[in-house]
């Protein structure tokens, strides 16, 4: 049987998390609301070059910045193929979409540390530049 | 000025006033962006919130039943393989986005999980089982196969990496 003295602990400590956690969510919500209504999806689509590093490195900066369901990166993923940008362009614009949060960083830093936010948004961008070529050349290679 | 608007009602406040700034510089330069975004807002919310029912009713049932004692031997510095068995399925599985498991992992690190496993957590969020066949649709199976599993393997690289890093940067404080 669950003491009433612990069930109140419990119930105490989760309306502590949630007060800290909610303004900060609310605005995590409101800014990525208003950057999906404010950037023009094929916005995306001007700023790559045709060349293959350039292409690569913009792919994961845009992504990194991008906010959303990671369903609308595949669909602008989709559609950048069909405009000729490189398979490994748009996996880093993809990676970089899903596995690194530029909106989400203030967020993050509030909730799990600063230097830990940005020490692993900065890691998983170089993560998702070097995932976008492995997969290229792995897809080659098979 | 900034500095004591912190102290006095908390970063969290702050950066929800700093959003609300935003979207009134966005209603000055584009009211009816603005007003769809305001909506969409409302759109989001609403489905969010059974996932982030799910998020506070786990960190309840996770201050009842768990003790510290035991997410520190699992997910603690002690822990081996299993640790990244359990963050990277954790990771897969847990639904909604990256940002409403913030709370949780914040309550897990105060318990004693390692920075390592939280990294390697929100990493394998990108792995998204229900929209694998959307990825299949678009790119096709082995681009979606070979992909999936450099996600799942780099997340491991993801952790340690974080983990040292932070680590050093901190040593060398």
């Amino acid at each position: 049987m669950i003491q009433k003295q612990k069930l109140k602990s419990a119930g105490v400590s989760t309306l502590n998390s949630m007060k800290m956690s909610i303004p900060v969510l609310l605005g995590v919500i409101l800014l990525i609301s208003l950057i999906t209504h404010l950037v023009p999806k094929k916005a995306f689509s001007y700023l790559f070059s045709g060349k293959l590093v350039f292409d690569v490195l913009t792919g994961g900066v845009i992504g990194s910045i991008s906010a959303g369901n990671p369903l609308t990166s595949y669909v602008i993923g989709g559609e950048l193929l069909k405009q000729g940008i490189s398979f490994a362009a748009v996996t880093a614009f993809i990676l970089g979409w899903v596995t690194v949060g530029a909106v989400q960083l203030p967020a993050e830093g509030l909730m799990l540390g600063k230097k830990f936010a940005l020490v692993r948004n900065g890691v998983s961008f170089l993560m998702a530049l070097a995932i976008a070529v492995l997969t290229v050349v792995t897809l080659g290679a098979l | 000025m900034i500095r004591k608007l912190f102290d006095k009602i908390g970063a969290q406040w702050v950066f929800l006033i700093i959003v609300a700034v935003a979207y009134a510089v966005a209603l000055v330069l584009n009211p009816s962006a603005c007003a769809d975004a305001f909506f969409g807002f409302f759109r989001l919310l609403v489905r969010m919130l059974p996932v982030l029912a799910l998020v506070f009713g786990i960190i309840f049932f996770t201050n009842l039943l768990i003790n510290p004692k035991s997410i520190s031997k699992h997910l603690g510095e002690g822990s081996s393989i299993q640790g990244w068995l359990i963050a990277i399925a954790a990771g897969i599985i847990s639904t909604g986005p990256i940002y409403m498991w913030y709370p949780l992992l914040s309550d897990l690190r105060a318990k004693g999980m390692k920075t390592a496993y939280i990294a390697a957590f929100l990493y394998n969020r990108a792995v998204k089982i229900p929209l694998l066949p959307m990825m299949v649709f678009y790119f096709g199976v082995r681009y979606t196969v070979v992909l999936t599993a450099y996600m799942i393997l780099f997340s491991v690289l993801n952790g340690l990496a974080v983990e040292r890093l932070i680590t050093d940067t901190q040593g060398g404080q």
